[in-house]
């Protein structure tokens, strides 16, 4: 898994509620078996008529917001199907960090296991984020994910909380099959004393 | 003092220790072709091995064509997903019950229908319906593909406790409402995310009176109220829909298997972080109008006006959803015509979802305006159906009749929605462009999608006149 320590970037503000996995990656590029070359697809019915020319005014059409890395997005991202091609389109297309006030649960697994950064703030943080990224020319956030900050060259400087098992994980880029397999013999010892 | 949740993660609790996930032992791993291929070649790449394939078990489902099956696939990129499920099978040693085979079917379907699914197990799926399983007492969940590739390897997943949540239904349902109206109407007062975090127990006497087929219903669209999973306790009814089925337990081992279920429940004392209330006399078939499943009325009202929201973001969410599935505040809902019926999906692709829309249907035809399809979950209840005279009535009536598998449920095959057309369907996500780009999906139950198949628009079911 990539590492993830201190990231600045330019955020792209997509602050609208439940935005769902079908919606990150829609249904028709599933059946790819790579795990690579996703981003072409992202948002795909969002970004592209249905004759596959761009729409421009979705929000990363627009020039602005050419190669913006932290996306910022309103509450209960990524709910719905536990596709993980929805991390892997967001990575592929050079985002390395998802705001927004909240995630569906298995997004955010398959976010923090691949080296997606997925942050919580507060609504009203959020909101402003995706404010400032929409009316300040070259806005770009800091993400520390040693401090655990969000920072802009504004005077914002906010605290997230994430667990700190995924925390270490995402620093050191740990692979998490390795680490269970460390406690390969409790596993066994639980096989055996469970009958399975 | 525990929950059932509680009491079914300490009996799987392979290691713990402060301040990281535990490790969690999974029973049964369910797969299929869309969520593995990339799991399996992370496994090849580290050089490791699937530790325990006799408790792997797949299917083909969400790819592959309900219909022509002797042909080749017209899509050649899913073909080949399907062959790399087979070759991935193979080299692992994991039975794949595959388009050749009576037992194929929609995952959820095929794991409680094969027996495979058991009170107080850990069951996982690289899809998010896993909660389905959660009816039979089993702790079940959707994972990711790098979650599938760590079950493959460890047969264990980390894990961090989720809270507790009960939500208590009592009463008789009316005539004419359905497990589905039970958690459309569960979903649309707990909103979307209304249990993130959470693992819900379903409880009370009108769960309880539900078949076995009800109860999938409701625990499957868990999900959707962004739940961990949702379990109802298993009782006599789980029992003996398990028995005598092919990988069920027999003889002693049946015996055991069912003293060592009968305990799991929630002692009377458990404290539950949240709870909630439901009358289910109160409830009536439920249709949604916008693009999440949260957003439903009775079939009795209307489309709900901006006043009727709960917030800023019901706001944002009611003006998208008029606007993508064009229709108005105030509409009614039994004037919105519909051009597709879809009766299918592991919501609602069973032999009970199938009689029950098989009794509206009976005698009928399908509108002129509408084109329906009628998709069982498995080949198993194809057959069951064919042999009860269900496909009989369905086919006479212009539905048609498919072979099992995920199809319109979320269009990954040649079934899906035109772009701007309507569709009564039974499945479980209304999203914008699940079932094809531009489609509109409005969930409803088996026979609420019957009735409206026929009648070219959504009717109120309890008022059909039946034909015998
Ligand atoms: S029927 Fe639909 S929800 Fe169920 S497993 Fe298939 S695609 Fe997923």
């Amino acid at each position: 898994m990539q590492k993830f320590t201190t990231f600045t970037g330019k955020p792209a503000p997509m602050f609208e509620p439940n935005i769902d996995t079908d919606q990150i990656i829609p249904k028709q590029f599933l059946t790819r078996i790579e795990r690579t070359g996703f981003g072409a697809f992202l948002f795909y019915d969002w970004r592209f008529g249905s004759n596959g020319t761009p729409n421009t005014d979705f929000v990363l059409n627009q020039p602005r917001y050419s190669n913006a890395s932290i996306l910022v997005a309103g509450m209960n991202f990524g709910c719905g199907s536990s596709r993980e091609h929805a991390p892997w389109a967001l990575l592929d297309y050079g985002f390395r960090a998802v705001i927004a006030p909240g995630f569906g649960d298995i997004f955010y697994n398959n976010s923090l296991k691949n080296g997606l950064l997925p942050i919580r703030l507060d609504e009203p943080t959020v909101a402003t984020i995706a404010e400032n990224s929409h009316r300040v020319a070259e806005y770009t956030l800091t993400i520390n994910l040693e401090s655990k900050t969000v920072s802009d060259e504004h005077g914002l400087n906010v605290g997230f909380d994430i667990d700190e098992f995924s925390r270490q994980c995402l620093l050191n880029g740990l692979d998490d099959i390795a680490l269970t397999i460390q406690h390969e013999a409790a596993i066994t010892a639980f096989e055996a004393r469970s009958g399975r | 003092m525990k929950t059932l949740y509680d009491k079914i993660w300490d009996r799987h609790l392979v290691h713990s220790e402060a301040g990281k996930p535990s490790l969690i032992y999974i029973d049964l791993h369910l797969i299929h072709e869309v969520t593995t291929p990339q799991a399996f070649e992370g496994l090849r790449l580290a050089g490791r091995k699937v530790r325990r394939p006799d408790l792997t078990f797949g299917t083909v489902d969400h790819a592959i064509p309900t219909k022509n099956r002797d042909l080749p696939f017209n899509d050649p990129i899913a073909a080949q997903q399907v062959e790399t499920l087979r070759e991935n099978c193979r080299e692992f040693g994991i039975p794949l019950y595959d388009m050749d085979r009576i037992e194929q079917g929609i995952i959820h379907v095929f794991g409680p229908e094969q027996g495979l699914t058991h009170p107080g197990m850990t069951i996982v799926c690289g899809d998010s319906h896993t909660s389905t399983h959660g009816a039979f007492g089993a702790l079940a969940h959707g994972i990711g593909t790098s979650e599938v590739e760590h079950v493959f390897a460890t047969q264990c997943l980390q894990q961090v406790r989720s809270k507790n949540f009960r939500i208590n239904v009592d009463g008789e349902l009316p005539f004419g409402v359905t497990a589905k109206d039970v958690i459309l109407g569960i979903i649309n007062e707990i909103g979307m995310n209304g249990a993130t975090g959470h693992v819900i127990e379903y409880s009370g006497s009108t769960i309880r009176d539900l078949s076995m087929e009800g109860r999938m219903t409701v625990c499957n669209m868990s999900i959707e109220c962004g739940a961990k999973a949702g379990l109802i306790a298993p009782d006599p009814k789980t029992f003996e829909y398990i028995e005598g089925r092919q990988f069920a337990p027999n003889g002693e081992a049946w015996d055991a298997a069912v003293e060592n279920w009968k305990v799991l429940s929630t002692d009377a004392d458990a404290i539950f972080d949240r709870s909630v209330d439901i009358d289910a006399t109160s409830l009536e078939p439920f249709v949604t109008w916008g693009t999440s499943p949260d957003l439903s009325v009775k079939v009795t009202g209307s489309v709900p006006d901006l006043s009727e929201a709960r917030d800023e973001n019901e706001v944002k969410s009611y003006e998208r959803s008029y606007r993508y599935m064009g229709i108005e505040p105030s509409q009614k809902i039994d004037e919105i015509a519909v051009d597709r019926a879809f009766i299918g999906s592991c919501t609602n692709s069973r032999i009970e979802d199938l009689r029950e829309a098989a009794k509206v249907a009976r005698g009928y035809s399908v509108s002129d305006r509408v084109n329906a399809m009628v998709v069982p979950g498995s080949m198993q209840i194809k057959k069951q159906a064919e042999d009860e005279g269900l496909a009989k009535i369905f086919t006479d009536a212009g539905f048609e009749w498919r072979d099992a598998g995920c199809s319109m449920c979320l269009g990954m095959n040649e079934d899906i929605l035109a772009e701007g057309e309507r569709c009564a369907s039974t499945s479980n996500r209304n999203f914008e462009g699940r079932q094809g780009r531009g489609g509109r999906t409005h969930l409803v139950s088996p026979s609420m999608a019957a009735a409206a198949a026929i009648a070219g628009h959504f009717v109120d079911v309890r008022e059909w006149r039946f034909k015998e």
